[in-house]
């Protein structure tokens, strides 16, 4: 989902850059809150980042004979609401464009709308939906890590699409190659990617399982 | 019982992982989809110059690697620790 150092135009750079900052912003007010006022939930918030981090940065073989990442932004989304891993999403790719030249400064606004916005928010709204018809926590995690995953490659090949439309069938044309490219590739992995985010979900709730492990996660309810 | 399912988890996620690499029939590179992008780009537009380079490149495959490996690191272990602490937590209260 990365797109690469300079592979924007300038104008798609600088209009990314204005659609995904205020959502960083009301991120970064949002972890500002959680730290505040659940001291509890700091290692948790901590761990869903760590998570992200740890995922981003394997790159995995694919059915399609390409590799590509995870994204483990579904996790925190789930647990703290897709805002913060705005911030947590955008401090994770200024990592990779700053010390692994991948991705890139230029192409950041585009990537953290892909990764950090478009992806949790995906992951959150499926969650939702899920729980509030009766649907288990397990399985309603593992399609909310799933489709985020999924939505945050499709948006890629939107983004490209919409800079480099093909010549004879225009943007859904090139929509459809990227498409090809990214997501394609990336069903397998969000699946795996769905399926390890309710073990780690899991883990972390330790004891406090059963009742509600997403809100103890959250820092919401006392132990 | 929610120890048990996650290994199966695991499993699974490991299958689906390694499946590409053991099936026959799949064949391919593996390069990595953000560079077959930047490719599929360079060949819609073979005039397009990016107009801004990274501003650090790691010098070779090894340190790029290197680096990756280090931020996975850096994710697990913390993630360890994390769990760690909980389990923990989970023997100290049942003796």
């Amino acid at each position: 989902m990365h797109i690469m150092e300079g592979f924007l135009p300038v104008d798609h750079a600088v209009g990314w850059f204005v659609v995904s900052a205020p959502f960083v912003v009301a991120g970064a007010v949002k972890v500002r809150k959680i730290l505040g006022e659940r001291p509890e939930a700091r290692l948790n918030l901590a761990a869903a980042g760590a998570f992200a981090f740890v995922l981003s940065a394997l790159k995995m073989p694919s059915v399609t004979g390409s590799c590509s990442h995870p994204t483990g932004t579904g996790l925190g989304a789930v647990v703290f609401g897709p805002s913060v891993m705005a911030l947590l999403g955008t401090i994770i790719l200024l990592f990779q464009a700053l010390l692994l030249a991948h991705g890139g400064l230029t192409t950041l606004g585009a990537n953290v709308f892909s990764m950090a916005i478009v992806g949790p928010w995906v992951s959150y709204a499926v969650w939702r939906g899920m729980r509030s018809v009766g649907i288990a926590i397990a399985v309603a995690v593992f399609f909310a890590a799933a489709l985020g995953d999924l939505a945050t490659y499709a948006t890629t090949a939107v983004q490209l699409a919409l800079a480099y439309p093909d010549a004879q069938s225009g943007f859904w044309g090139a929509a459809l190659k990227f498409g090809g490219i990214y997501a394609v590739t990336q069903v397998p992995l969000s699946i795996a990617e769905g399926l390890l985010t309710v073990v780690v979900m899991n883990a972390l709730s330790g004891r406090a399982g059963k009742v509600d492990e997403v809100a103890v996660l959250a820092g919401e309810v006392r132990r | 019982m929610t120890i048990n399912r996650s290994w199966w988890l695991i499993a699974a996620a490991t299958l689906i992982i390694a499946a590409p690499l053991l099936l026959p029939g799949i064949g391919g590179e593996f390069k990595g989809s953000d560079d077959l992008g930047t490719k599929a780009i360079a060949a819609a537009r073979p005039d397009y110059q990016p107009w801004f380079q990274p501003l650090w490149k790691p010098p070779s495959v090894e340190i790029e690697s290197m680096l990756f490996a280090l931020q996975a690191a850096i994710g697990a272990g913390f993630l360890g620790f994390v769990i760690g602490r909980r389990t923990a937590g989970k023997n100290v209260s049942d003796r």
